[in-house]
């Protein structure tokens, strides 16, 4: 039996005083990403068109590598905070939701490290 | 996780049908939701016919004729019958909206007539809305000024400030909003909801109200504020024409331009 008023389960824990710039930060990386992945459409363009070495090559410049770093961490950091979300609206078995949105984070922080590591290392196949 | 299906308990039966009097011109079928606490039966779907030239206009007429002619167990709340109190808040045919004024006719075929969703059942119609006037409670839906009344008169407030109370201030917390929203619904014990929040930014947006900062401190929250994600269910549905999701879109901005300058 919960004897707590229903105030008392209303107010909860009080407010978190933070949200506003994970929300935020989903607004800007989606705006970014606009001209980053059409930008990043042509790349696949040219990828598909020409033999393996014009690729590295072309990716080895460094404004098409900045770029790139920026795409895949721009993609990474969007896609962690929209699975954050989905996971606090459907999870509600306190540990399994730390867990997971701790998962994703990592998941996707160690992604996003293996691709840049790769557009580091790029030049050096040529 | 969130459940996605009914439990064995809460699947629908058929129920009753209370077939019209013979001598009925235009018969209009109502199938209305049906649930007793105290029998332990599943909920079930009654089905009422009735006569449309013995009765009122609105859907609540309907409702009423039900209570007093047919059959007086259904249980529902109504009060003013002129979408002014919020007591008649329902469900009908997918929709949720105020019974008293949604005329009859404007429903072709058949009328289903269910509770709020996702709120639990006491009885029939009747939805437990202690929750969500809790929330309501938790945001301080009151003037809080630091500053002391004027001895002489009033809080004065000028023309132009008292319109941006406009749109806001109509609302009547039936909770047709919020219980139409499917974020209310997988995490109302922790996000306010439509309503309430419309309610906050009606006192954030209040001139003579001096607490606007401590109000933003208290909605702040992943949950009590950013499990909002405009699904616009709460405007679709506003049986007042308001717009929750634009008061808590206000809302979203207020936080930004404190933390951006």
């Amino acid at each position: 039996m919960d004897y707590r008023t229903p105030l008392a389960r209303a107010r909860g824990l009080g407010s978190a005083k933070a949200g506003t710039v994970h929300w935020w930060m989903q607004r800007v990386t989606a705006v970014a990403l606009i001209p980053l992945s059409l930008w990043w459409l042509t790349f696949i363009g040219h990828l598909l068109k020409s033999p393996y070495s014009h690729t590295v090559a072309w990716l080895s410049k460094p404004l098409n590598g900045v770029l790139m770093i920026a795409w895949v961490l721009a993609v990474f950091y969007h896609a962690g905070l929209g699975l954050q979300v989905v996971i606090e609206d459907y999870v509600h078995t306190e540990w399994l939701k730390i867990v997971s949105v701790w998962m994703v984070k990592l998941t996707f922080v160690f992604l996003a490290l293996i691709a840049v590591m790769a557009i580091f290392n790029i030049r050096e196949m040529v | 996780m969130v459940e996605f299906a009914l439990p064995k308990n809460s699947v629908l039966k058929k129920g009753k049908v209370f077939s019209a009097p013979a001598h009925a011109k235009h018969i209009k079928q109502f199938e209305v939701y049906r649930w007793d606490p105290e029998s332990g039966e599943n909920p079930r779907i009654d089905t009422y016919e009735i006569d449309l030239d013995d009765c009122g206009p609105m859907v609540l007429d309907a409702i009423i004729k039900i209570k007093n002619d047919i059959d007086s167990t259904l249980t529902f709340r109504r009060s003013c019958r002129e979408g002014i109190c919020g007591s008649c808040a329902m469900n009908i045919n997918g929709k949720n909206t105020l019974a008293c004024i949604k005329a009859i006719e404007d429903y072709p075929g058949t009328i289903k007539i269910f509770p709020l969703p996702h709120l639990a059942v006491i009885k029939d119609l009747v939805g437990d809305l202690s929750h969500f006037f809790a929330q309501y409670a938790s945001i301080k839906p009151w003037i809080e000024t630091q500053t002391p009344p004027p001895a002489d008169r009033e809080r004065l407030q000028s023309k132009e400030d008292r319109k941006k109370l406009d749109g806001y201030y109509e609302c009547i917390l039936c909770a047709c909003c919020s219980t139409s929203c499917p974020s209310y619904w997988w995490n109302s014990e922790r996000f306010l909801g439509p309503a309430v929040l419309l309610q906050a930014y009606r006192w954030l947006s209040d001139s003579r109200d001096e607490y606007a900062g401590e109000r933003l401190d208290d909605l702040e929250d992943p949950f009590k504020l950013y499990r909002c994600h405009t699904i616009m269910n709460c405007t679709d549905t506003c049986p007042k024409n308001l717009n929750p999701a634009k008061a808590i879109a206000e809302i979203k901005k207020m936080l930004l331009i404190r933390q951006q300058g």
